[in-house]
């Protein structure tokens, strides 16, 4: 199937830099802009050879739309959504394949249909909750008829509102499930006749062993999380909850509506918010192909 | 260290019953051998008795204490797995202290006990490495020492050897059997390998479709196979068996009209009751032709083995297989005179395949007087 020429390997090669061609070039525009100033940035057509004002343009930005504070609340949302997904993907992946318990099937399917229910398709209804987490509970016991008065739990502009929504998926759920169907019943039956019970074979072998999965999860999550805009933007109404996404929204149009876009300020932050996606990526590459491709035995 | 009951053991997958009532007792400190073709229900007896599938019916004890409702690692067992199943992300000193870690014992004692270990098994310089960084004797001998560190009162072997090249096989046998010796714990070593079995057992227990064919010492299943089953099994070469007719106490005639003479003290076989006759190829005498009693092998071919050859051929209508030292040459169309010694023929029942007459028992103790 693979053959080696000349004529193949330059044909491959040239298909190889079509490609990145296509990929790289608006990025590269994007650059381009962020390094000149609002009059150039708007001639038609635009230059497409950098321009002298890319730190007056970085650092304006930074400062005029307090990226500071906006790229924390980025982190602490993606790192909360990236860690809870590990933890909770690893745990229900682990109930499902290695016990059997009635009802497993059950959760089994419920678990994989929220495969179909991604964040935006349940939106009203999570925002429902997330407005008052209490009201599911108070519904219960309603029903069972018990007189009870539960106060009102709200999570708007919180970060554990940012954060628990995005968790509640099953991707991480299947990508370990699909790990743990590759260990062999004997590695189980080992640890089990060596003493160990679920919680240390759980620590001591699954966990170690699924680090390359883990690594790939975290970087697909971290991603997804630093990328989310619409669910932000629902939940949070206060200015110091905004997330860096939300805020690359409000340098496009300008400061008031009726003002010519500030393009290039908004390419500069836009760079600026594509670098921690960017980095993750880069240092988890090497673990996160492994642990997409297959396992390592 | 202790011994082992097994009383009316089953077990049902599904529709199929794997196991018919397997009932055994095994003595302190002994060696015993479960051997059987694959799908026999050795490895689900093996397993049952280690805690790793649950019992349907019967009973097991270890020790006088009933352990069906025990967790594995309450029972005291310690098991050497098929594929190994070293923990892959473990280093070798990882893998054999492992029992110890659970056990939460201090780690220089832990460190201790696994160089004396790594010394037994001949794995010091390896300690660091990873299982996949070892060969596959050298896993073996993880999988040993892992199962050695606890001291458990009964080691469990599900086919140990089955993944080792001819040679390794051999010594590691010749390992298992000197560790036992030094040991003293009760073993049970699953196998369908006959010669494995016949070299380490001290007993051998001999499975079939989930039911024991027969238990005893090597030398007597050898000598005495209990059915026919256990007589094709065990022996290598395997015993020429034919179908054949009881024409009096001490003749039977086998398909081709050829007449074998056998021991009728040892089988109280009645005229015209159909038989299985059966001799091992090398009780079967190599004689001068003419010699009186000798029958005619026409040969069809010749296997080298080096010590000595096997000549294949007919003896009337049967197929037939003669151990021939070596020396004499023999080759394909001739004719060898072959003399079969009466107490060398075994008779099987034809239906049920049970041997004919005398208990095994107290055939042992015809043998001995
Ligand atoms: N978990 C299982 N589910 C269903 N059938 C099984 C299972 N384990 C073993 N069996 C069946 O039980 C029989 C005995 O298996 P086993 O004890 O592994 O045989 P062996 O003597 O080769 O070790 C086989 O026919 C096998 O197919
Ligand atoms: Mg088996």
């Amino acid at each position: 199937m693979i053959e080696r020429s000349p004529l193949l390997d330059a044909l491959t090669h040239a298909l190889m830099i079509v490609g990145l061609i296509v990929t790289a070039f608006p990025i590269y525009v994007v650059f381009i802009a962020s390094t000149h100033d609002l009059p150039s940035v708007n001639q038609v057509p635009m230059s497409l050879i950098p321009g002298n004002h890319l730190v007056e343009n970085y650092a304006k930005v930074w400062s005029k739309s307090d990226f500071g504070a906006k790229m924390l609340n980025s982190l602490i949302v993606a790192v909360g959504v990236t860690v809870g997904k590990v933890i909770l993907a690893a745990i229900s992946a682990f109930s499902i394949v290695f016990f059997r318990y009635r009802l497993r099937m059950v959760f089994f399917w419920m678990i994989f249909i929220t495969l179909m229910l991604p964040l935006e398709v349940r939106i009203v209804p999570t925002y429902a909750v997330a407005a008052d987490v209490a009201e599911p509970l108070r519904w219960l016991v309603w029903l069972f008829g018990i007189e009870l008065a539960l106060p009102p739990v709200n999570l708007l502009n919180s970060y554990t509102g940012l954060i628990l929504p995005l968790i509640a998926t099953a991707t991480g759920t299947f990508l370990y499930r699909q790990f743990f169907l590759t260990i062999p019943d004997s590695l189980v039956e080992a640890a089990k006749m060596d003493g160990a019970g679920p919680v240390r074979f759980f620590i001591e072998h699954l966990l170690p062993l699924s680090r390359n999965n883990m690594a790939a999860l975290a970087t697909i999550m971290f991603v997804y999380a630093w990328n989310q805009y619409l669910w932000p933007l629902l939940i949070t109404t206060e200015q110091s909850m905004a997330t860096a996404t939300m805020q690359l929204q409000k340098i496009v149009p300008g400061p008031l509506f009726g003002q010519p876009p500030i393009w290039n300020e908004a390419m500069a932050a836009t760079l600026m918010v594509m670098v921690p996606p960017l980095l993750v990526v880069i240092f988890m590459q090497h673990y996160f192909v492994r642990g997409l491709i297959a396992s390592d035995k | 260290m202790a011994d082992i009951e097994i009383r009316g053991i089953t077990k049902t997958y599904g529709p199929t019953r794997v196991l018919h009532g397997v009932d055994l007792s095994i003595a302190n400190g002994e060696f015993l051998v479960i051997l059987g073709p694959s799908g026999c229900g050795k490895s689900t007896l093996l397993r049952m008795i280690a805690g790793l599938e649950t019992i349907d019916g019967g009973e097991i004890a270890i020790g006088g204490t009933i352990v069906n409702r025990l967790e594995p690692r309450e029972r005291g067992c310690a098991m050497v797995f098929q594929n190994y199943a070293l923990y892959p992300h473990m280093t070798v000193a990882e893998n054999i202290g492992y029992a110890l870690k659970v056990a939460g014992r201090p780690k220089a004692e832990r460190l201790a006990r696994i160089g004396e270990i790594a010394k037994i098994v001949g794995l010091e310089d390896y300690l660091d490495r990873k299982p996949s960084q070892l060969s596959g004797g050298q896993r073996q001998r993880v999988a040993m020492g892992r199962a050695m560190i606890r001291e458990p009162k009964v080691f469990l072997f599900d086919e140990p050897l089955s993944n080792l090249d001819a040679k390794l096989r051999v010594q590691m046998r010749l390992e298992i059997r000197r560790l036992h010796q030094r040991l003293g714990a009760t073993s049970i070593f699953v196998t369908h390998d006959q010669i494995e079995a016949m070299t380490l057992a001290d007993r051998i227990v001999v499975m079939h479709g989930g039911r024991v064919e027969q238990v005893g010492a090597p030398r007597t299943l050898y000598a005495t196979p209990a059915t026919r089953f256990v007589a094709s099994f065990l022996g290598s070469p395997a015993m020429n068996l034919m179908p054949a007719e009881i024409l009096r106490p001490g003749l039977a005639r086998i398909a081709g009209g050829v007449d074998i003479a056998f021991d009728p003290a040892l089988f109280a076989a009645v005229p015209g009751q159909q038989v299985e006759l059966g001799i091992r190829p090398e009780d079967v005498e190599l004689v001068r032709p003419g010699t009186e009693g000798a029958h005619a092998l026409a040969v069809q071919f010749v296997e080298e083995m080096g010590a000595s050859r096997l000549v294949h051929g007919r003896l009337g209508e049967a197929e037939f297989a003669v151990v021939q030292p070596n020396g004499r040459g023999t080759e394909g169309g001739e004719t060898l005179a072959i003399a079969l010694p009466p107490s060398a023929i075994h008779l099987f029942d034809i239906g049920n395949g049970r041997r004919l007459g005398l208990e095994p028992q107290r055939l042992d103790a015809v043998r001995a007087a």
